[in-house]
């Protein structure tokens, strides 16, 4: 089994048209040597949540910066977890503030990560991540 | 592994995905699953597409799977995109144009990375297939890495295979080279609305009556290659190329073509498995030391490739090749 690269799914909830950091993302995970579904702007949680059950994916980043967040990561929480998928490890990106930041925490996003964020450091945090939930 | 293999053949998606994961990642599980899933296959009919990065495949294919399921079809796609040959990572992005809607139990999109094949499919690709048409999906659409000139792996893979071409890419000798058209059954030209593209259908049309088809073989009935004209972005086109598709169905299953078809593909698949295997074996019984010390004369001029692999196969008591004649 450690031939298979980690398959992250990287997604932009939401109506804001901004994809640039989502593609920054998504390549520098590609280089990291990863394998990165992208799907592109305007994702539904209900598309998200199909897409990441269908590529059967290890991580779900979701790129956010119109603001509206709070009501599209906790939804998108929900479905994971009616999927089967609660074991996904959810990503978020984008301007949150600090105390969203904790409220997504507790509907069970495991990282997020604001502007200035280095891409190796997300890349490091999933190695991290999985490494421990894989040996744990 | 069979209570996953029980629940995904019941439909249920998650092991489907679970299972397509396990037989994508490792022979030696696939080894284990196909033996319980073969049976079933066989009832799928499966649909190649391939042509050049950027000629619309995958947006035609979100076309195509949106008007299968309108006829009741259940559909299964597989999109491959390449990996990097050096941090092995891959971005697949073929979902942004299939743009799969939600909520429909019977369309499942499978994102595969080529992971070091070339020829335009993962190694994995024809077991991700069989898994889809044991689950009962009835049409399953692959959409190969789009290198455009060496992917005739695809017509092996597939009962029908599509060519993309658009307009403007290339000129007569572009068409006049072997491969890529030779192996299409239905040719495609994408973006019709565009100049140019009256100019390539009749470059097509040329180049088709000039070429003997391999499908002539049968006498009385004899396919020759129709030449669809489709503007995917703007959905035009869609359903006279599934009609089409769809008389190729009929075609190969009235003429019997379709069991030659799955006669080469078996063959095809018997040698693949038997190279692997044997050069797994062989490789092991060698031992990774003696293989060094092979590379490291051959480099130095000592010996030359031919003799000594002639020389291990003399010696081999796994490949046996030598013994039993």
């Amino acid at each position: 089994m450690g031939e298979r690269p980690i398959r992250v799914l990287i997604a932009k909830p939401g109506l804001d048209g901004h994809d640039r950091g989502a593609r920054v993302i998504a390549r520098a995970l590609r280089d990291a040597g990863m394998e990165v579904i992208y799907t592109g702007l305007r994702q539904t949680p209900e598309m998200i949540a199909e897409a990441a059950l269908q590529e059967d994916v290890d991580v779900v980043g979701l790129s956010v910066l119109s603001g509206a967040h709070m009501a599209l990561v906790p939804r998108v929480a929900d479905l994971l977890k009616q999927e089967g998928l609660g074991h996904v490890l959810l990503l978020v990106g984008g301007i949150i503030p600090e105390d969203d930041a904790e409220a997504l925490r507790r509907v069970g996003v495991r990282g997020v990560f604001g502007p200035g964020t280095s891409t190796e450091a997300v890349a490091a945090f999933i190695r991290e991540a999985l490494g421990a939930a894989t040996t744990g | 592994m069979s209570e996953l293999v029980e629940r995904a053949l019941g439909g249920d998606r998650r092991a489907l995905a679970r299972l397509l994961s396990l037989v994508e990642d490792s022979e030696a599980q696939a080894r284990e699953i196909i033996p319980r899933i073969y049976g079933l296959t066989g009832r799928a009919h499966i649909v190649g597409i391939t042509g050049a990065p950027g000629s619309g495949k995958s947006t035609l294919v979100g076309r195509m799977a949106r008007a299968y399921r309108q006829r009741g079809l259940s559909m299964g796609i597989v999109a491959v995109d390449p990996s990097s040959p050096f941090t092995g990572g891959a971005l697949l992005g073929d979902r942004i144009r299939i743009q799969p809607p939600s909520g429909d139990p019977r369309l499942f999109v499978r994102s595969m990375a080529s992971r070091g094949r070339l020829g335009g499919l993962a190694r994995g690709t024809t077991r991700v297939v069989q898994v889809l048409d044991a689950c009962g999906y009835e049409r399953i659409l692959v959409e190969t890495v789009g290198a455009g000139q060496s992917e005739v792996d695809i017509a092996r893979a597939a009962h029908t295979t599509l060519v993309l071409q658009v307009p403007g890419a290339g000129d007569h000798i572009q068409t006049m080279k072997a491969g890529i058209l030779e192996i299409a059954d239905i040719l495609v030209v994408n973006k019709a609305d565009q100049q140019g593209a009256a100019q390539m259908v009749a470059l097509l049309e040329a180049m088709l009556s000039l070429d003997p088809r391999r499908h002539s073989q049968t006498d009385d009935a004899v396919w020759t290659p129709p030449i669809i004209r489709t503007v995917a972005t703007a959905d035009q086109g869609t359903d006279e190329l599934v009609d089409t598709i769809e008389r190729h169905v009929t075609y190969l299953r009235r003429s019997g073509a379709i069991r030659e078809l799955e006669r080469a593909r078996i063959a095809e698949e018997l040698c693949a498995i038997l190279r692997e295997e044997l050069l797994a074996r062989a490789l092991a019984e060698l031992g990774a030391a003696r293989f060094a010390q092979a590379v490291a004369r051959v480099a130095a001029r000592e010996a030359d490739a031919y003799s000594v692999v002639a020389e291990w196969l003399a010696g081999s008591a796994s490949t046996g090749v030598e013994r039993r004649t």
